[in-house]
């Protein structure tokens, strides 16, 4: 029997997405508790998630030296003996730094965890800070940077953020002597002010038997106070720069790493799930218009790609490559034909079925398991938005025109006003 | 614990089947038993060039990408020095996309010259940005051939060279797929909301058709043993001093090779491994020092990297880490050391049962070695091991005359 192998198999298009939805606990102290219970295997991970502080010019680097440093003692532990008693239980204690949180997780089997969660309230209680672990962890982080700073496309992003986002949590480049700013004393304030329980957010996912609960809520509730200090979140506004062209030279580079783009609108306006379906269409896939020009056709890149971020305080949309040294100009002047071409020309159908599709497959891809609902829920949870969001999401993807998205390119795509950022030669 | 079924198609395609009912999606894993220790030292590089120029179109679809994503369907590739794996995620739904894609580029490629041209020039931009533009991007390439004298993982996936990616012939490509690309040559894993009968008859209908083609015998030029100690230094743009040992050890099917995955982590896996806390945090030596195993099939390599703070001259960085060894070769370890790092991965191993992906990537890596079902047992293994046993694998393994020291300096502006 010979087969057909030239016509594609029949398919199907993706109906809807089914997305787990937490059951919500407030507790007593102000502190929010979301659980996602599902699963086979016997573990959860739990995330304490910190709202940052008000970013302060002076002392720049609070925010991400107080959550890098939660791990390096407490008055009754220290570095050792907190990675000890973790890694002894086959835990992973994570911290993580973000734009507008930070974060602490644990992710444990469910047998270990009543060793492994008196640990976490040790260090969100009661971390001390020591002065010779800061002073290690300075030294380090400078030396770490001298290594990011050869590399071109860690220039580049942290040049365009500056840019972006001017004297902000945003916009921070820290350099070896912003580390001169690090104190001990503002850091205790620091961590007194937001590692507080009005100021937590609690998730855990996972296989949550009612005991595993209980544990942690009774660990995390009445005997977890708030000082007498009120934390605050609130941000100074943004000033984006006047400059919008940044060129680095770097004589011996190979390769030019270029990033440009723009602020736009974040997750909370209506147009955003559109806007993501023009990023992806020019640069958020592996078939994207820039890839297919720029990586299949002319073979400037090993990869290019669009991209957008929404943070509580902006969004932006934008464009990131390394291209051979020699290449660059053009790189550059086909990054703007394919701009132009959103804006002037309709998407053919068939190029706007395949991207709906895909985009519909990659959002059912994306929820491999219970931590996958998780992170889709604090996508919406702190941006302020109810699930509605993501049946707006999958309409907009099913149905929205090729001239919508054509009206939406030029609203807000406009190359003249692209903030341009090259590191190495050009 | 990792259910599944297995069945082998005439042709001798290994198939392997593991449902998963708890999630929409399915995968479509399939690794070929070819890797850079399988190519010509004179055209090195090119499994992994290949492996660009399977996704430049097969014989009866011109475009391998834009179906698949059409169905909603996201697909990838590796290459390393043993294997080189593809794999597709997509809605379960669409499953029978991923066979025709699969089975149409195993049957053969289209060959283009465009498609050849366009790829050698993405994979020197991939050679650039990866290895010659980055700071220490190019250790790897003078680490390996210090390390091996006569197996072809002397050179690394992307290859020796710029010009043997510049000069590979379309000839060259049709001689590669045909010696490697075949149905016994590979092994296949559908796994996810799949079923057993529905992959059997798929697989049937899509891949029974394709000629078995020459079994191909591998035969590699074995690594001798090391009995001398090599060294280099190189100085170069870099804003840190590193160092770099290098160990030769054993094979992935050497009795010990859960001893010395325990032996790395007890030196080197978090916050509490030995390194970190007494190289960088009690005598404050190194701003960061690793210790790692390639894991490679064949002989492999335990490898010590760190970059000394500024003030740390090179021999006092070495003598540190020397010491470490020492200390590991003649002090008992303490049990609960040992129970430290065997809790962590039976933990890692339950974790990674999380993911789809990772179970199907992990069904054909053990297949491959030539059991699927040793996925299952790997916990135990690791939990069999002694301390007296990674005492005893440090003192074989950790000797000058077994070590390949490359010291990286930072040239002075």
């Amino acid at each position: 029997m010979t087969i057909d192998r030239i016509t594609a198999p029949e398919f199907r298009a993706i109906d809807n997405i089914n997305l787990l939805r937490p059951a919500h606990q407030a507790l007593d102290n102000g502190c929010n508790v979301f659980c996602f219970n599902s699963g086979d295997q016997e573990l959860v991970r739990i995330e304490w998630i910190f709202a940052n502080q008000r970013f302060n010019p002076e002392k720049p680097l609070l925010n991400i030296a107080v959550n890098t440093m939660l791990t390096e003692g407490t008055n009754t532990m220290t570095q050792a003996q907190i990675s000890d008693k973790v890694d002894f239980y086959g835990a992973f204690l994570q911290v993580d730094y973000g734009y507008d949180n930070s974060l602490v997780t644990l992710y444990s089997l469910n047998k270990h965890l009543q060793h492994t969660l008196p640990v976490i309230k040790d260090i969100l209680t009661d971390s001390i800070f020591p002065e010779k672990e800061l002073a290690t962890y300075i030294r380090n982080q400078q030396q770490k940077l001298q290594v990011s700073m050869q590399k071109n496309d860690y220039v580049a992003r942290r040049n365009f953020n500056k840019a972006l986002y001017g004297d902000t949590l945003y916009g921070l480049g820290a350099d070896a002597d912003t580390y001169k700013t690090l104190h001990r004393e503002d850091m205790l304030a620091h961590f007194k002010q937001m590692y507080q329980p009005s100021n937590c957010t609690i998730i855990i996912s996972g296989k949550i038997e009612p005991q595993i609960l209980e544990l942690i809520t009774d660990t995390f509730d009445k005997s977890w106070t708030n000082p007498d200090v009120k934390p605050d979140a609130t941000q100074p506004e943004i000033k984006s720069s006047t400059e919008h062209f940044y060129f680095t030279e770097k004589p011996d580079a190979l390769q030019s790493a270029i990033r440009m783009g723009l602020p736009v609108i974040n997750r909370t306006h209506p147009d955003f799930p559109a806007l993501q379906v023009l990023n992806t269409v020019l640069g958020g896939y592996f078939g994207s218009r820039l890839m297919a020009n720029i990586r299949e056709d002319k073979g400037y890149t090993y990869g290019i790609g669009s991209g957008m971020s929404s943070l509580k305080h902006a969004g932006a949309m934008f464009i990131a490559t390394e291209v051979g040294a020699d290449v660059c100009k053009s790189a550059i002047a086909e990054i703007e034909k394919e701009i132009n071409l959103l804006k002037s020309d309709l998407i053919p159908d068939e190029e706007l079925s395949l991207v709906r599709n895909y985009m519909l497959g990659s959002l059912l891809g994306s929820l491999e398991n219970v931590f996958s609902h998780a992170d889709k829920f604090k996508n919406l949870y702190f941006a302020g938005l109810d699930y509605d969001y993501y049946d707006r999401y999958v309409e907009t993807v099913k149905t929205i025109s090729a001239e919508r998205l054509k009206e939406l390119a030029n609203v807000y795509l406009d190359f003249d006003a692209f903030y341009k950022v090259i590191v190495g030669k050009y | 614990m990792v259910k599944f079924n297995r069945f082998t198609l005439d042709n001798g395609l290994r198939v392997i089947v593991h449902e998963d009912h708890t999630t929409p999606m399915a995968v479509l894993n399939i690794l070929y038993d070819v890797g850079a220790r399988d190519e010509n030292p004179e055209q090195t590089g090119f499994a992994h060039l290949f492996e660009h120029l399977m996704f430049g179109g097969s014989v009866n679809i011109p475009s391998y990408d834009e179906p698949l994503q059409r169905v909603g369907g996201e697909n990838n590739a590796f290459t390393s020095n043993d294997i080189t794996n593809y794999y597709i995620t997509l809605p379960s739904a669409n499953i029978e996309t991923a066979f025709w894609l699969e089975s149409d580029r195993m049957l053969s490629l289209a060959f283009s010259e465009k498609s050849l041209e366009v790829q050698r020039n993405v994979v020197i931009e991939e050679f650039k940005q990866r290895y010659l533009n980055q700071p220490y991007g190019d250790v790897w390439l003078k680490l390996r051939p210090m390390v091996y004298k006569k197996h072809p993982y002397q050179w690394a996936t992307i290859g020796k060279e710029l010009k043997h990616i510049e000069d590979a012939k379309i000839e060259d490509v049709k001689a590669f797929f045909k010696k490697h690309y075949t149905p016994q040559n590979a092994i296949m894993v559908v796994g996810g909301d799949i079923n057993l009968d529905q992959v059997k008859q798929l697989t049937e209908k899509w891949f029974g058709p394709i000629p078995a083609g020459e079994k191909y015998v591998r035969n590699l030029p074995q690594e001798p043993e090391q009995h001398d100690e090599r060294r280099a230094t190189v100085t170069a743009k870099v804003p840190l001093n590193d160092v770099y040992i290098a160990f030769q050890m054993g094979d992935r099917l050497d009795k010990t090779y859960y001893v010395a995955e325990l032996l790395s982590d007890i030196l080197s896996r978090g916050n509490s491994s030995r390194l970190y806390r007494s190289l960088v945090k009690e005598k404050q030596i190194f701003s960061e020092v690793h210790a790692y195993m390639t894991g490679s099939l064949d002989k492999g390599m335990f490898v010590f990297e760190g970059k000394p703070l500024e003030n740390i001259s090179i021999e006092m960085a070495e003598a540190a880490i020397w010491d470490e060894l020492e200390k590991i070769k003649t002090i008992d370890i303490p049990a609960d050391e040992l129970t430290k790092v065997q809790n962590k991965t039976e933990s890692t191993m339950i974790f990674s049962e999380m993911s789809l992906l990772d179970k199907a990537m992990n069904l054909a890596s053990f297949e491959l070695l030539g059991d699927a079902d040793l996925l299952n047992h790997e916990t135990g293994k690791y939990l069999q091991v002694t301390a007296a046993q990674i005492k005893e694998l440090a003192n074989n393994l950790f000797r000058k005359d077994n070590s390949s020291t490359l010291i990286y300096l930072a040239e002075k502006v």
